[in-house]
C-alpha cells in the first residue's frame, strides 16, 4: 500500500505542472490564438533561473518562486513584442511554428553549455524532511508542490473568471476590436497575458527543480503530454483544464502502480480514447 | 481559414509543361550524381527526406492540415522494414512493401482518431499520436529499444541488383523517389487533388457544394502517410539500421522545417528543402547542439519573414505554379 500512496503523490505532483502548463497554454491561446510550443522551454527555463539565481547570486528558493516567472515572463513579453505579434490574422499552424522555432533554439542554446545530464537544486530547509501520517510518509516539499499549485491555480482561475481585468480579459477574446473601441489597450493585455502564460510555465519549473533535477531538454517531452492532456480537456474553459491536469497526474500515477510499463503512454491512450467517444474534448467547443 | 499559399493559379496546360521540364531537368541532374563525385550516400539520405517532406506537403500544402507526428510513419515503415529484412530475411522487393504496407495500416487508424479535430488540434493529435508510438517501440522488443535495429542485409533486388553496391543502391533510390514525386504529383492535379484544394481555401463552402469533406481529408491523410512509409522504407537501405531517431518528435519537426523552406504547397519545394536542411545538417556536423539552435532559427525566420519558402518566392516572382 506504502507504494501506491508514494505513486499517487508523485502523481499529484506530475498533475500539478500538468495543471499549470495547460492552464497557461489556454490562456494564451484565447488571447492570442496561439498555441505556445515553446512553453515546455519556458517551463525549463524557469527552473534555470532558480538554478541561477541560488548558485550566482545566492538567492533562496523562496526568491526564486516569485522572481524567476517575472524574469521568464518578462523574456516571454519580449518575444511577443518582437516576433508572436506579427503573426496576427495568420493561420493558427504558423504561431506553432514559430514558437517551435523559438523552443528549439532556447532548448539548444541550454543544451550547449549545459549538456544533457542534470543540475541539482536542493529543497529549502523549511520544507525538509516528512510527515509520518501512519499509512504513508510525506516528504514536506512534495506536500507544498501540490498545495501551491492547487493555489495558484485557484488564484488564475478567480482573476480571469471573478476580477473586472479578468472581465477585459474574456471580452477581448471574444471580441477584440469591440473591447477596443471602449478604450481598452488591447496590444498591451495581449502582451500581459502572454507574460501570464509564461510566467505560470516558470513557476512549474520553479517547483519541479529540486524533485525532477535542472535539465535542458526537461520541458521537450513534458510539453507533449499537456499537449494531450489540452486535447482530452480542451481549452474553452479554465476550470477545465485545471481539473483535467491534476486528474490525468493521478491516472498516470496509478497506472505507474498497477502497470508500470504503460506509465509512459497511459495519457496518449485516453487521449485516444476520448477522440474517439468525444471528439470535441471533455469541456470544449467544437474547434 | 486563411490560404496557406496565394498562389492559386489556374492549372493551364503551359504550366504543367513548364513543370514538367523542371522535372525533367531534376531528374537528369539527380541521374548525373554518380558521374560528378558528389557523395553518394548524401545525396540518397536527402532523396529520402526529400520524398518524405513531399508526402508531408500533400497533406499541409494541399490539404491545409498541419502533422506534426510524420516521423511515425517514416519509423514504423523503417522498423518493419528491417524487421522484415534481417529476421524474415525477405528480399529488397518484398521488404519495402512490407514497410509501406504498415505505414499504410498506421495512417489508416490515426488518420481515423485525428481528422476528428481541426487545426491546431490536428497537430497536437498527431504530435501525441507519434510520441505514444514512439514509447511503445522503446519498449517493443523487435525494434531493440536504444540500439534499434543494425546490420541490416541490403541484398539483391529481384536477383539481379547488387543493392550493396553504391551506384546500384543509389540509382534504386533515385527511381524509387521519382516514382513517389510522380504519384503525387498526379494526386495534386486529379480532380480529387482539386477538391483537396478547394477545402484547404473555404471548408464550408466545399461542404455546402456537397463534397464529404472528411473523407477527402481522411484519403489525404492515408495517402501521405503511406508515402512517407515509402521514404521510410528506402531510407533502410541507405542507413541500413532503423532507430528511435527515425520516430522521434524532432524528426517530425525537421520533416516541418524542410517543407517551410522549401515552400508550402509547392511541388519542388519540398525536394529544395529537405537537400538544402540535410546539407545544412552535414556541415555543420560537428557543431554538435548549434545544429538544433539554427534550425530553430531558421523556423523562425521563414515563419516571420519568408512564408512561402524559396520555391514560393520564385515562383511567386515568375506568377508560375511550381
Amino acid at each position: 500500500m506504502q507504494a501506491l500512496y508514494a505513486q499517487l503523490l508523485v502523481g499529484l505532483i506530475n498533475g500539478s505542472f500538468y495543471a499549470l502548463l495547460s492552464l497557461g497554454l489556454a490562456v494564451i491561446f484565447g488571447m492570442l490564438n496561439i498555441i505556445n510550443f515553446a512553453h515546455g522551454a519556458l517551463y525549463m527555463m524557469g527552473a534555470f533561473v532558480a538554478y541561477f539565481l541560488l548558485s550566482l547570486g545566492g538567492i533562496n528558493y523562496w526568491w526564486a518562486l516569485l522572481l524567476a516567472p517575472v524574469i521568464v515572463g518578462i523574456f516571454g513579453m519580449i518575444l511577443e513584442r518582437t516576433m508572436l505579434q506579427w503573426l496576427t490574422g495568420l493561420d493558427h499552424l504558423y504561431g506553432l511554428l514559430l514558437t517551435f522555432g523559438i523552443a528549439l533554439i532556447v532548448q539548444g542554446v541550454f543544451q550547449n553549455y549545459f549538456g544533457s545530464s542534470g543540475l541539482p537544486y536542493a529543497i529549502p530547509d523549511q520544507l525538509k524532511g516528512g510527515l509520518n501520517l501512519g499509512f504513508m510518509f510525506l516528504p514536506v516539499y512534495r506536500a507544498w508542490v501540490v498545495i501551491f499549485s492547487l493555489v495558484v491555480c485557484i488564484a488564475t482561475w478567480f482573476l480571469i473568471e471573478k476580477t473586472r481585468l479578468g472581465a477585459y480579459l474574456r471580452a477581448a477574446t471574444e471580441n477584440p476590436t469591440l473591447v477596443r473601441a471602449f478604450g481598452i489597450n488591447v496590444p498591451r493585455m495581449i502582451t500581459l497575458t502572454y507574460g501570464l502564460g509564461v510566467g505560470l510555465a516558470a513557476l512549474a519549473g520553479v517547483l519541479s527543480a529540486p524533485i525532477n533535477q535542472v535539465r535542458p531538454l526537461m520541458g521537450a517531452d513534458l510539453i507533449i503530454v499537456v499537449f494531450a492532456v489540452v486535447v482530452i480537456g480542451g481549452m474553452g474553459s479554465i476550470m477545465g483544464s485545471i481539473i483535467t491536469g491534476f486528474a490525468l497526474g493521478v491516472i498516470e500515477g496509478l497506472t505507474k502502480y498497477f502497470y508500470p510499463e504503460a506509465s509512459n503512454t497511459v495519457v496518449f491512450v485516453l487521449m485516444v480514447l476520448v477522440l474517439l467517444v468525444k471528439p470535441t474534448g471533455l469541456t470544449g467547443r467544437a474547434a | 481559414m486563411t490560404a496557406l499559399t496565394d498562389d492559386t493559379l489556374p492549372v493551364t496546360p503551359r504550366a504543367m509543361r513548364d513543370e514538367m521540364v523542371v522535372f525533367v531537368v531534376m531528374a537528369l541532374l539527380l541521374a548525373s550524381v554518380p558521374f560528378t563525385g558528389v557523395y553518394p550516400f548524401f545525396v540518397m539520405q536527402a532523396l529520402c527526406f526529400a520524398l518524405l517532406a513531399c508526402a508531408f506537403n500533400l497533406l499541409i500544402g494541399y490539404g491545409g492540415l498541419l502533422s506534426f507526428g510524420h516521423a511515425m510513419f517514416l519509423g514504423t515503415a523503417g522498423y518493419c522494414s528491417a524487421h522484415a529484412l534481417k529476421v524474415w530475411a525477405l528480399p529488397p522487393e518484398l521488404g519495402i512493401p512490407v514497410g509501406i504496407a504498415a505505414a499504410f495500416v498506421l495512417s489508416l487508424i490515426t488518420g481515423y482518431i485525428s481528422i476528428r479535430r481541426q487545426g491546431i488540434y490536428f497537430s497536437m493529435i498527431t504530435l501525441a499520436l507519434s510520441q505514444l508510438l514512439y514509447f511503445i517501440y522503446l519498449q517493443a522488443p523487435f525494434t531493440h529499444g536504444e540500439d534499434g535495429i543494425q546490420g541490416i542485409p541490403q541484398g539483391r533486388m529481384f536477383g539481379v541488383f547488387d543493392l550493396s553496391k553504391p551506384t546500384v543502391l543509389y540509382y534504386v533510390v533515385l527511381v524509387g523517389f521519382l516514382a513517389g514525386f510522380l504519384l503525387i504529383y498526379r494526386i495534386i492535379n486529379s480532380p480529387f487533388g482539386e477538391v483537396l484544394k478547394a477545402i484547404r481555401e473555404n471548408e464550408p463552402r466545399a461542404i455546402s457544394l456537397g463534397y464529404r469533406t472528411d473523407q477527402y481529408k481522411f484519403l489525404a491523410f492515408v495517402l501521405s502517410g503511406t508515402l512517407a512509409g515509402f521514404a521510410g522504407a528506402l531510407k533502410v537501405f541507405v542507413a541500413q539500421n532503423a532507430s528511435l531517431t527515425d520516430v522521434h518528435w524532432s524528426m517530425s519537426g525537421e520533416v516541418v522545417l524542410m517543407t517551410l523552406v522549401g515552400g508550402l504547397g509547392t511541388i519542388f519545394g519540398p525536394v529544395v528543402g529537405a537537400f538544402a536542411i540535410i546539407a545544412m545538417q552535414q556541415y555543420l556536423a560537428s557543431f554538435g547542439q548549434w545544429v538544433t539552435v539554427i534550425q530553430g532559427s531558421i523556423f523562425v525566420i521563414c515563419v516571420l519573414t519568408f512564408r512561402r519558402g524559396v520555391i514560393g518566392e520564385i515562383a511567386h516572382y515568375f506568377r508560375r505554379s511550381l
